[in-house]
Protein backbone atom coordinates (compact mmCIF):
# COMPACT_ATOMS: atom_id res chain seq x y z
CA UNK A 1 0.00 0.00 0.00
CA UNK A 2 3.11 2.30 -0.28
CA UNK A 3 2.43 5.64 -1.91
CA UNK A 4 6.09 5.06 -3.14
CA UNK A 5 6.21 2.57 -6.98
CA UNK A 6 7.93 -0.09 -6.49
CA UNK A 7 8.34 -0.02 -2.19
CA UNK A 8 7.29 -3.39 -1.00
CA UNK A 9 4.72 -2.70 1.46
CA UNK A 10 4.31 -3.72 5.17
CA UNK A 11 2.61 -6.58 6.50
CA UNK A 12 -1.37 -6.14 7.23
CA UNK A 13 -1.26 -5.14 10.95
CA UNK A 14 1.78 -3.77 10.71
CA UNK A 15 2.54 0.03 11.98
CA UNK A 16 5.58 1.78 10.60
CA UNK A 17 5.85 4.44 13.00
CA UNK A 18 6.22 1.44 15.36
CA UNK A 19 8.33 -0.08 13.40
CA UNK A 20 10.41 2.33 13.10
CA UNK A 21 10.80 3.09 16.58
CA UNK A 22 11.51 -0.75 17.92
CA UNK A 23 14.62 -0.88 15.34
CA UNK A 24 16.08 2.09 17.03
CA UNK A 25 14.82 0.87 20.17
CA UNK A 26 16.71 -2.64 19.90
CA UNK A 27 19.79 -1.42 18.31
CA UNK A 28 19.91 1.28 21.84
CA UNK A 29 19.58 -2.28 23.86
CA UNK A 30 22.36 -3.97 21.90
CA UNK A 31 24.67 -1.38 22.68
CA UNK A 32 24.03 -1.84 26.37
CA UNK A 33 26.08 -5.31 27.04
CA UNK A 34 29.21 -3.37 25.68
CA UNK A 35 28.44 -0.24 27.30
CA UNK A 36 28.10 -2.86 30.47
CA UNK A 37 31.50 -4.17 29.62
CA UNK A 38 33.03 -1.12 29.98
CA UNK A 39 30.75 -0.33 33.34
CA UNK A 40 32.33 -3.71 34.89
CA UNK A 41 36.13 -3.04 32.83
CA UNK A 42 36.73 -0.35 34.88
CA UNK A 43 35.64 -1.76 38.25
CA UNK A 44 37.99 -4.26 37.86
CA UNK A 45 42.12 -4.94 38.40
CA UNK A 46 43.72 -3.95 34.87
CA UNK A 47 45.00 -7.47 34.44
CA UNK A 48 41.22 -8.21 34.32
CA UNK A 49 40.22 -5.99 31.99
CA UNK A 50 39.77 -8.04 28.56
CA UNK A 51 38.45 -10.73 30.25
CA UNK A 52 35.90 -9.25 32.00
CA UNK A 53 34.64 -7.10 28.60
CA UNK A 54 34.95 -9.93 27.18
CA UNK A 55 31.98 -12.18 28.96
CA UNK A 56 29.74 -9.40 27.68
CA UNK A 57 31.30 -10.03 23.99
CA UNK A 58 30.20 -13.59 25.29
CA UNK A 59 26.91 -12.87 26.43
CA UNK A 60 26.09 -11.35 23.29
CA UNK A 61 27.92 -14.57 21.20
CA UNK A 62 26.44 -17.47 22.64
CA UNK A 63 23.16 -15.79 24.08
CA UNK A 64 21.96 -14.81 20.40
CA UNK A 65 22.10 -18.18 19.55
CA UNK A 66 20.79 -19.87 21.90
CA UNK A 67 17.80 -17.44 21.73
CA UNK A 68 17.47 -17.88 18.17
CA UNK A 69 17.70 -21.75 18.60
CA UNK A 70 15.21 -22.01 21.47
CA UNK A 71 15.37 -19.49 23.89
CA UNK A 72 13.04 -17.45 22.16
CA UNK A 73 10.47 -20.28 21.74
CA UNK A 74 10.74 -21.14 24.84
CA UNK A 75 10.20 -17.90 26.26
CA UNK A 76 7.54 -16.64 23.86
CA UNK A 77 5.57 -19.49 22.37
CA UNK A 78 2.15 -19.85 23.55
CA UNK A 79 0.69 -19.39 27.50
CA UNK A 80 2.04 -22.63 29.03
CA UNK A 81 2.04 -21.72 32.97
CA UNK A 82 5.49 -22.51 33.40
CA UNK A 83 7.15 -22.42 30.11
CA UNK A 84 6.20 -22.09 26.50
CA UNK A 85 6.36 -24.09 23.72
CA UNK A 86 9.05 -25.21 20.73
CA UNK A 87 7.03 -23.76 17.83
CA UNK A 88 9.24 -20.79 17.28
CA UNK A 89 12.69 -22.69 17.69
CA UNK A 90 15.18 -22.09 15.12
CA UNK A 91 13.19 -19.35 14.13
CA UNK A 92 9.68 -21.59 13.01
CA UNK A 93 7.19 -18.70 12.15
CA UNK A 94 9.21 -16.16 12.66
CA UNK A 95 8.33 -13.21 10.16
CA UNK A 96 7.10 -9.99 8.67
CA UNK A 97 4.09 -11.17 10.06
CA UNK A 98 3.08 -9.03 13.04
CA UNK A 99 3.40 -9.96 16.66
CA UNK A 100 0.41 -11.20 18.72
CA UNK A 101 -0.43 -7.91 20.25
CA UNK A 102 1.77 -5.76 18.52
CA UNK A 103 1.67 -3.60 15.45
CA UNK A 104 5.34 -5.04 15.10
CA UNK A 105 6.84 -7.97 12.50
CA UNK A 106 7.96 -10.80 14.91
CA UNK A 107 11.16 -10.36 13.36
CA UNK A 108 11.70 -7.18 15.12
CA UNK A 109 10.17 -8.47 18.84
CA UNK A 110 12.66 -11.55 18.28
CA UNK A 111 15.32 -9.23 18.21
CA UNK A 112 14.49 -6.69 20.39
CA UNK A 113 13.93 -9.50 23.04
CA UNK A 114 16.93 -11.10 22.15
CA UNK A 115 18.87 -8.20 22.99
CA UNK A 116 17.60 -8.37 26.58
CA UNK A 117 18.82 -11.86 27.03
CA UNK A 118 22.30 -10.62 25.99
CA UNK A 119 22.21 -8.43 28.41
CA UNK A 120 20.92 -10.11 31.43
CA UNK A 121 23.52 -12.87 30.46
CA UNK A 122 26.53 -10.24 30.73
CA UNK A 123 25.00 -8.74 33.94
CA UNK A 124 25.47 -11.90 35.83
CA UNK A 125 29.48 -12.07 34.50
CA UNK A 126 29.78 -9.74 37.16
CA UNK A 127 29.11 -11.85 40.02
CA UNK A 128 32.16 -14.20 38.66
CA UNK A 129 34.83 -11.58 36.98
CA UNK A 130 38.65 -12.13 38.06
CA UNK A 131 38.39 -15.60 39.11
CA UNK A 132 36.09 -17.86 36.74
CA UNK A 133 37.59 -19.43 33.78
CA UNK A 134 36.08 -18.68 30.36
CA UNK A 135 34.99 -22.02 28.51
CA UNK A 136 33.36 -22.71 31.79
CA UNK A 137 31.41 -19.40 31.90
CA UNK A 138 30.46 -19.97 27.94
CA UNK A 139 28.76 -23.30 28.41
CA UNK A 140 26.97 -21.62 31.54
CA UNK A 141 25.59 -18.70 29.60
CA UNK A 142 24.72 -20.83 26.81
CA UNK A 143 22.72 -23.16 29.66
CA UNK A 144 21.70 -19.95 32.24
CA UNK A 145 20.11 -18.32 28.89
CA UNK A 146 17.84 -21.21 28.33
CA UNK A 147 17.46 -22.67 31.46
CA UNK A 148 16.66 -19.59 33.74
CA UNK A 149 16.31 -16.09 31.69
CA UNK A 150 13.68 -18.02 29.10
CA UNK A 151 11.62 -19.39 31.63
CA UNK A 152 11.53 -15.83 33.35
CA UNK A 153 10.87 -14.02 30.45
CA UNK A 154 7.85 -16.67 30.11
CA UNK A 155 6.50 -16.04 33.76
CA UNK A 156 6.60 -12.14 33.07
CA UNK A 157 6.24 -11.41 29.42
CA UNK A 158 5.04 -14.56 27.52
CA UNK A 159 2.02 -15.21 29.03
CA UNK A 160 3.06 -17.24 31.81
CA UNK A 161 1.65 -17.84 35.54
CA UNK A 162 2.79 -14.41 36.67
CA UNK A 163 2.06 -12.57 33.80
CA UNK A 164 -1.37 -14.13 33.74
CA UNK A 165 -1.83 -14.06 37.36
CA UNK A 166 -1.74 -9.81 36.96
CA UNK A 167 1.81 -9.33 37.80
CA UNK A 168 3.03 -6.37 36.33
CA UNK A 169 6.11 -6.17 34.89
CA UNK A 170 6.85 -3.31 32.37
CA UNK A 171 10.60 -3.64 31.02
CA UNK A 172 11.88 -6.33 32.94
CA UNK A 173 12.22 -6.31 36.31
CA UNK A 174 11.25 -10.13 36.79
CA UNK A 175 13.62 -11.64 33.79
CA UNK A 176 16.34 -9.08 33.67
CA UNK A 177 16.72 -7.77 37.11
CA UNK A 178 15.78 -9.95 39.89
CA UNK A 179 16.62 -12.76 37.26
CA UNK A 180 20.43 -11.41 37.10
CA UNK A 181 20.70 -10.12 40.58
CA UNK A 182 19.98 -13.14 42.60
CA UNK A 183 21.32 -15.46 40.45
CA UNK A 184 25.34 -13.21 40.89
CA UNK A 185 24.33 -14.11 44.54
CA UNK A 186 24.38 -17.82 43.64
CA UNK A 187 26.95 -17.53 41.25
CA UNK A 188 29.24 -15.76 43.83
CA UNK A 189 28.46 -18.40 46.19
CA UNK A 190 29.14 -21.23 44.23
CA UNK A 191 32.56 -19.79 42.35
CA UNK A 192 33.95 -18.95 45.75
CA UNK A 193 35.41 -15.54 46.92
CA UNK A 194 38.81 -13.98 44.48
CA UNK A 195 41.70 -15.21 46.50
CA UNK A 196 42.95 -11.63 48.04
CA UNK A 197 39.30 -11.03 48.57
CA UNK A 198 39.61 -9.35 52.12
CA UNK A 199 42.89 -9.11 52.37
CA UNK A 200 43.83 -6.73 50.01
CA UNK A 201 42.71 -3.56 48.47
CA UNK A 202 41.05 -4.64 45.43
CA UNK A 203 40.23 -1.42 43.32
CA UNK A 204 38.87 0.34 40.63
CA UNK A 205 41.25 0.25 37.94
CA UNK A 206 39.61 3.25 36.00
CA UNK A 207 36.91 5.27 36.85
CA UNK A 208 36.45 6.69 33.58
CA UNK A 209 35.94 3.52 32.09
CA UNK A 210 33.16 3.07 35.02
CA UNK A 211 31.43 6.67 34.11
CA UNK A 212 31.37 6.01 30.57
CA UNK A 213 30.06 2.74 30.73
CA UNK A 214 26.93 4.29 33.01
CA UNK A 215 26.31 7.17 31.24
CA UNK A 216 26.14 4.73 27.70
CA UNK A 217 23.62 2.26 29.59
CA UNK A 218 21.21 4.59 31.06
CA UNK A 219 21.35 6.13 26.80
CA UNK A 220 20.73 2.50 25.88
CA UNK A 221 17.92 1.74 28.90
CA UNK A 222 15.74 5.24 26.84
CA UNK A 223 15.61 1.68 24.63
CA UNK A 224 15.14 -0.85 26.85
CA UNK A 225 11.91 1.12 28.37
CA UNK A 226 11.05 2.69 25.98
CA UNK A 227 10.89 0.46 23.75
CA UNK A 228 8.83 -2.70 25.65
CA UNK A 229 5.36 -1.19 25.12
CA UNK A 230 6.34 -1.90 21.09
CA UNK A 231 5.58 0.98 20.55
CA UNK A 232 4.77 4.46 19.92
CA UNK A 233 1.73 4.83 22.21
CA UNK A 234 1.21 6.00 25.79
CA UNK A 235 3.02 3.17 27.79
CA UNK A 236 6.13 3.79 25.81
CA UNK A 237 6.33 7.64 26.20
CA UNK A 238 5.41 7.67 29.69
CA UNK A 239 8.25 4.66 30.23
CA UNK A 240 10.93 6.83 28.17
CA UNK A 241 10.44 9.98 30.35
CA UNK A 242 10.22 7.53 33.52
CA UNK A 243 13.82 6.71 32.88
CA UNK A 244 15.08 10.18 32.41
CA UNK A 245 13.20 10.99 36.04
CA UNK A 246 13.85 8.53 38.19
CA UNK A 247 17.80 7.69 37.61
CA UNK A 248 18.21 11.35 38.18
CA UNK A 249 16.19 11.57 41.97
CA UNK A 250 18.54 8.12 42.67
CA UNK A 251 21.61 10.21 41.71
CA UNK A 252 20.97 13.07 43.98
CA UNK A 253 19.78 11.07 46.87
CA UNK A 254 23.18 9.17 46.24
CA UNK A 255 24.49 11.92 47.04
CA UNK A 256 23.49 12.77 49.83
CA UNK A 257 23.83 9.54 51.15
CA UNK A 258 28.03 9.79 49.77
CA UNK A 259 28.12 13.13 52.02
CA UNK A 260 26.48 11.63 55.04
CA UNK A 261 29.11 9.02 54.93
CA UNK A 262 32.17 10.46 53.38
CA UNK A 263 31.70 13.84 52.94
CA UNK A 264 32.54 13.40 49.23
CA UNK A 265 30.38 12.88 46.72
CA UNK A 266 31.87 10.06 44.88
CA UNK A 267 32.46 9.39 40.95
CA UNK A 268 31.78 5.42 40.98
CA UNK A 269 29.15 5.84 43.44
CA UNK A 270 27.27 8.24 40.68
CA UNK A 271 28.00 5.54 38.37
CA UNK A 272 26.40 3.19 40.11
CA UNK A 273 23.29 5.22 41.07
CA UNK A 274 22.88 5.60 37.20
CA UNK A 275 22.40 1.94 36.95
CA UNK A 276 20.16 1.61 40.47
CA UNK A 277 17.66 4.42 39.13
CA UNK A 278 17.47 2.57 36.01
CA UNK A 279 17.15 -0.99 37.39
CA UNK A 280 14.29 0.41 39.73
CA UNK A 281 12.12 2.36 36.80
CA UNK A 282 12.53 -0.80 34.86
CA UNK A 283 10.04 -2.81 36.13
CA UNK A 284 7.46 0.17 36.76
CA UNK A 285 8.22 2.48 33.74
CA UNK A 286 4.77 2.15 31.81
CA UNK A 287 3.05 1.83 35.30
CA UNK A 288 3.43 4.88 37.35
CA UNK A 289 2.76 8.97 36.80
CA UNK A 290 5.81 10.99 36.59
CA UNK A 291 5.89 12.05 40.03
CA UNK A 292 5.84 8.68 41.62
CA UNK A 293 8.86 7.56 39.25
CA UNK A 294 10.86 10.25 41.10
CA UNK A 295 9.69 8.78 44.37
CA UNK A 296 10.83 5.87 43.21
CA UNK A 297 14.38 6.93 41.87
CA UNK A 298 14.83 8.26 45.58
CA UNK A 299 13.71 5.52 47.27
CA UNK A 300 15.49 2.74 45.47
CA UNK A 301 19.17 4.38 46.21
CA UNK A 302 18.62 3.38 50.12
CA UNK A 303 18.52 -0.52 49.96
CA UNK A 304 20.88 -1.18 47.27
CA UNK A 305 23.60 1.77 48.85
CA UNK A 306 22.64 -0.52 52.05
CA UNK A 307 23.48 -3.31 50.29
CA UNK A 308 26.64 -2.32 48.90
CA UNK A 309 27.90 -1.04 52.07
CA UNK A 310 26.81 -4.25 53.98
CA UNK A 311 28.16 -6.88 51.24
CA UNK A 312 31.72 -6.04 51.58
CA UNK A 313 32.23 -6.51 54.79
CA UNK A 314 30.98 -10.24 54.34
CA UNK A 315 32.98 -12.94 53.26
CA UNK A 316 30.71 -13.15 49.79
CA UNK A 317 32.88 -11.75 47.15
CA UNK A 318 29.80 -11.03 44.33
CA UNK A 319 32.36 -8.75 42.77
CA UNK A 320 30.27 -6.08 41.06
CA UNK A 321 27.17 -5.91 43.51
CA UNK A 322 24.85 -7.22 40.79
CA UNK A 323 22.74 -7.92 43.99
CA UNK A 324 22.19 -4.75 45.26
CA UNK A 325 22.29 -2.89 41.87
CA UNK A 326 20.52 -4.93 40.04
CA UNK A 327 18.27 -7.32 42.48
CA UNK A 328 17.43 -4.68 45.13
CA UNK A 329 16.60 -2.53 42.86
CA UNK A 330 14.50 -4.44 40.48
CA UNK A 331 12.74 -6.00 43.12
CA UNK A 332 12.17 -2.26 44.69
CA UNK A 333 10.84 -1.31 41.51
CA UNK A 334 8.15 -4.60 40.80
CA UNK A 335 6.74 -4.05 44.84
CA UNK A 336 6.55 -0.29 44.20
CA UNK A 337 3.96 -1.01 41.67
CA UNK A 338 1.64 -2.73 44.05
CA UNK A 339 1.58 0.23 45.30
CA UNK A 340 1.57 3.29 43.60
CA UNK A 341 0.07 1.73 40.03
CA UNK A 342 -2.50 4.03 38.14
CA UNK A 343 -5.12 3.30 36.12
CA UNK A 344 -5.10 6.49 35.10
CA UNK A 345 -1.79 6.91 33.69
CA UNK A 346 -1.30 2.95 32.54
CA UNK A 347 -4.63 2.14 31.44
CA UNK A 348 -4.26 -1.39 33.14
CA UNK A 349 -4.51 -1.24 36.45
CA UNK A 350 -4.28 0.39 40.17
CA UNK A 351 -1.95 -0.43 43.14
CA UNK A 352 -2.98 -0.40 46.69
CA UNK A 353 -2.58 3.55 46.67
CA UNK A 354 -5.46 3.34 44.19
CA UNK A 355 -8.13 0.90 45.84
CA UNK A 356 -6.49 -2.18 44.69
CA UNK A 357 -4.63 -4.44 47.50
CA UNK A 358 -5.15 -7.24 45.05
CA UNK A 359 -2.27 -5.78 42.28
CA UNK A 360 0.08 -5.67 45.36
CA UNK A 361 0.06 -9.40 46.45
CA UNK A 362 0.45 -10.30 42.51
CA UNK A 363 3.45 -7.97 42.45
CA UNK A 364 4.89 -9.70 46.21
CA UNK A 365 4.33 -13.29 44.36
CA UNK A 366 6.53 -12.11 41.75
CA UNK A 367 8.94 -10.74 44.74
CA UNK A 368 9.65 -13.99 46.08
CA UNK A 369 9.29 -16.51 42.98
CA UNK A 370 11.47 -14.73 40.53
CA UNK A 371 14.17 -14.38 42.96
CA UNK A 372 14.42 -18.25 44.48
CA UNK A 373 14.05 -19.65 40.97
CA UNK A 374 16.97 -17.23 39.72
CA UNK A 375 18.84 -17.99 42.91
CA UNK A 376 18.23 -22.35 43.21
CA UNK A 377 18.51 -22.22 39.11
CA UNK A 378 21.70 -21.00 38.88
CA UNK A 379 23.43 -22.46 41.75
CA UNK A 380 22.21 -26.19 40.66
CA UNK A 381 23.18 -25.42 36.94
CA UNK A 382 27.14 -24.19 38.37
CA UNK A 383 27.17 -27.07 40.50
CA UNK A 384 26.07 -29.13 37.85
CA UNK A 385 28.94 -27.48 35.32
CA UNK A 386 31.78 -27.20 38.14
CA UNK A 387 31.38 -31.87 38.61
CA UNK A 388 32.98 -31.86 35.18
CA UNK A 389 35.13 -28.97 34.78
CA UNK A 390 37.11 -26.54 37.34
CA UNK A 391 34.85 -23.23 37.51
CA UNK A 392 37.84 -21.52 38.52
CA UNK A 393 41.70 -20.68 37.22
CA UNK A 394 44.50 -21.62 39.77
CA UNK A 395 45.23 -19.35 42.23
CA UNK A 396 48.37 -18.81 40.26
CA UNK A 397 46.64 -17.54 37.65
CA UNK A 398 44.33 -15.86 38.90
CA UNK A 399 47.56 -13.44 40.26
CA UNK A 400 48.94 -13.30 36.71
CA UNK A 401 45.75 -11.86 35.51
CA UNK A 402 42.63 -13.50 33.28
CA UNK A 403 43.49 -11.46 30.34
CA UNK A 404 47.22 -12.90 30.02
CA UNK A 405 46.29 -16.50 31.19
CA UNK A 406 42.68 -17.14 29.66
CA UNK A 407 43.00 -14.38 26.31
CA UNK A 408 47.31 -14.20 25.66
CA UNK A 409 46.62 -10.60 25.56
CA UNK A 410 46.65 -7.39 27.53
CA UNK A 411 44.31 -4.44 27.60
CA UNK A 412 47.80 -2.11 28.37
CA UNK A 413 50.54 -3.86 26.45
CA UNK A 414 53.50 -1.44 25.44
CA UNK A 415 55.00 -3.30 23.03
CA UNK A 416 58.91 -2.96 24.68
CA UNK A 417 60.81 -6.12 24.69
CA UNK A 418 57.98 -7.99 22.35
CA UNK A 419 60.07 -9.96 19.99
CA UNK A 420 57.87 -11.13 16.43
CA UNK A 421 57.67 -14.78 16.08
CA UNK A 422 57.18 -15.56 12.16
CA UNK A 423 55.00 -18.28 12.04
CA UNK A 424 56.77 -20.10 8.70
CA UNK A 425 60.24 -20.44 10.45
CA UNK A 426 61.96 -17.23 9.88
CA UNK A 427 64.48 -15.97 11.88
CA UNK A 428 62.75 -15.47 15.25
CA UNK A 429 65.09 -12.35 16.33
CA UNK A 430 64.47 -8.86 15.71
CA UNK A 431 65.24 -6.97 12.74
CA UNK A 432 69.02 -6.18 13.07
CA UNK A 433 69.82 -2.77 14.00
CA UNK A 434 70.67 -0.66 10.92
CA UNK A 435 73.39 1.02 12.69
CA UNK B 1 74.57 1.00 55.63
CA UNK B 2 73.04 -0.90 52.70
CA UNK B 3 70.76 -0.48 50.13
CA UNK B 4 68.88 -2.96 49.54
CA UNK B 5 66.92 -3.96 46.01
CA UNK B 6 64.73 -6.38 45.58
CA UNK B 7 62.98 -7.26 42.22
CA UNK B 8 59.68 -9.08 42.51
CA UNK B 9 56.47 -10.13 40.90
CA UNK B 10 53.76 -7.45 40.93
CA UNK B 11 51.03 -9.61 42.08
CA UNK B 12 53.48 -10.58 45.25
CA UNK B 13 53.92 -6.47 46.09
CA UNK B 14 51.34 -6.51 48.35
CA UNK B 15 52.96 -9.63 50.25
CA UNK B 16 55.90 -7.97 50.45
CA UNK B 17 54.91 -4.83 52.00
CA UNK B 18 53.31 -7.06 54.39
CA UNK B 19 56.56 -9.01 55.73
CA UNK B 20 58.75 -5.55 55.58
CA UNK B 21 55.88 -4.05 57.62
CA UNK B 22 55.93 -6.97 60.43
CA UNK B 23 59.74 -6.76 60.08
CA UNK B 24 59.82 -3.65 61.09
CA UNK B 25 61.12 -1.82 58.27
CA UNK B 26 59.26 0.98 58.08
CA UNK B 27 61.45 3.08 55.34
CA UNK B 28 61.23 2.09 51.31
CA UNK B 29 60.26 3.33 47.90
CA UNK B 30 59.13 0.75 45.16
CA UNK B 31 58.68 1.79 41.03
CA UNK B 32 57.34 -0.43 38.53
CA UNK B 33 59.86 -1.65 36.36
CA UNK B 34 60.08 -3.72 33.36
CA UNK B 35 62.67 -6.54 33.23
CA UNK B 36 64.29 -9.82 32.00
CA UNK B 37 65.73 -12.50 34.42
CA UNK B 38 65.74 -16.12 32.65
CA UNK B 39 62.13 -16.82 32.57
CA UNK B 40 60.14 -18.37 29.73
CA UNK B 41 58.20 -15.88 27.39
CA UNK B 42 54.72 -15.42 27.50
CA UNK B 43 53.71 -15.74 24.01
CA UNK B 44 50.58 -13.21 23.33
CA UNK B 45 48.38 -12.47 19.74
CA UNK B 46 47.06 -9.78 18.24
CA UNK B 47 44.89 -10.05 15.31
CA UNK B 48 47.49 -12.70 14.00
CA UNK B 49 50.66 -10.83 14.80
CA UNK B 50 52.19 -13.67 17.32
CA UNK B 51 54.76 -12.24 19.79
CA UNK B 52 57.02 -13.19 22.57
CA UNK B 53 56.87 -10.69 25.59
CA UNK B 54 60.93 -10.87 26.67
CA UNK B 55 60.28 -8.39 29.32
CA UNK B 56 57.88 -9.03 32.33
CA UNK B 57 56.40 -6.56 34.89
CA UNK B 58 57.69 -6.15 38.29
CA UNK B 59 57.89 -4.10 41.40
CA UNK B 60 61.41 -2.23 42.04
CA UNK B 61 61.76 -2.22 46.17
CA UNK B 62 64.78 0.07 47.16
CA UNK B 63 65.21 -0.17 50.91
CA UNK B 64 68.18 1.57 52.10
CA UNK B 65 69.11 0.05 56.31
CA UNK B 66 71.32 0.25 58.49
CA UNK B 67 74.04 -2.71 58.70
CA UNK B 68 71.42 -4.40 61.87
CA UNK B 69 68.48 -4.18 59.36
CA UNK B 70 70.20 -5.94 56.21
CA UNK B 71 69.56 -9.47 57.37
CA UNK B 72 66.10 -8.86 58.14
CA UNK B 73 65.32 -6.54 55.41
CA UNK B 74 66.31 -9.42 52.97
CA UNK B 75 65.00 -12.25 54.80
CA UNK B 76 61.44 -10.06 54.34
CA UNK B 77 61.63 -9.22 50.62
CA UNK B 78 62.26 -13.01 49.80
CA UNK B 79 59.80 -14.60 52.05
CA UNK B 80 56.79 -11.97 50.72
CA UNK B 81 58.11 -12.58 47.16
CA UNK B 82 58.54 -16.53 46.81
CA UNK B 83 56.05 -18.45 45.24
CA UNK B 84 58.71 -21.19 44.26
CA UNK B 85 58.07 -20.65 40.56
CA UNK B 86 60.48 -19.33 37.91
CA UNK B 87 60.41 -15.57 37.75
CA UNK B 88 60.16 -14.72 41.42
CA UNK B 89 62.50 -12.04 41.29
CA UNK B 90 65.90 -11.03 42.42
CA UNK B 91 67.11 -9.16 45.92
CA UNK B 92 70.48 -7.21 45.79
CA UNK B 93 72.59 -5.76 48.18
CA UNK B 94 74.60 -2.42 48.04
CA UNK B 95 76.95 -0.84 50.00
CA UNK B 96 75.86 2.77 50.45
CA UNK B 97 78.46 5.85 51.14
CA UNK B 98 75.82 8.82 52.67
CA UNK B 99 72.20 8.90 53.47
CA UNK B 100 70.63 12.37 54.73
CA UNK B 101 66.95 13.08 56.18
CA UNK B 102 66.27 16.42 54.14
CA UNK B 103 63.86 17.46 56.89
CA UNK B 104 66.37 17.69 59.73
CA UNK B 105 69.98 17.30 58.26
CA UNK B 106 70.51 14.06 60.20
CA UNK B 107 72.91 11.69 58.38
CA UNK B 108 73.89 8.32 58.07
CA UNK B 109 72.60 5.99 60.34
CA UNK B 110 70.56 8.28 61.76
CA UNK B 111 69.29 9.11 57.79
CA UNK B 112 67.80 5.52 57.34
CA UNK B 113 66.66 5.02 61.06
CA UNK B 114 63.16 6.01 61.27
CA UNK B 115 62.50 8.41 64.21
CA UNK B 116 59.74 7.44 67.01
CA UNK B 117 56.39 9.05 67.06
Amino acid sequence: MSALAGLPAAAAGIDTGDTAWMLVATALVLMMTPALGLFYAGLVRSKNTLNTFMMCVAAIAVATVTWAAVGYSLAFDGDGSIVGGLGNAFLGGVDFAPRAGTAIPELVFFAFQATFCIITVALVSGAVVERMRFGPFLVFAALWSVLVYAVLAHWAFGGGWLQAGGTLDFAGGVPVEMGSGFSALAAALVVGARKDYGRQALLPHNAMYVLLGAGLLWFGWFGFNGGSGFSTGDPSVLAFTNTLLCPACTLVVWFALDLIRGRKVTAIGAATAIVVGCVAITPAGGYVSPGWAMLLGALAALPSYAIIVWRTRTRVDETLDVLAAHGTAGLFGIVFIGFFAQLAWNGTSDGLLYGNAAQLWDQLLAAIAAPAYAFGATYLLLRLIGAFTPLRASGREEAQGMDVVQHGEEAYVTGEGAILVFPDGEPDQPVADPA
Amino acid sequence: MKLVIGIVRPEQANEVLEALYRAEVRGFSISRVQGHGGELDRVETYRGTTVKMGLSEKVRFEVAVSDDFVETTVEALAEGARTGEVGDGKIFVLPLERAVRIRTGDTDHGAVTPQDK
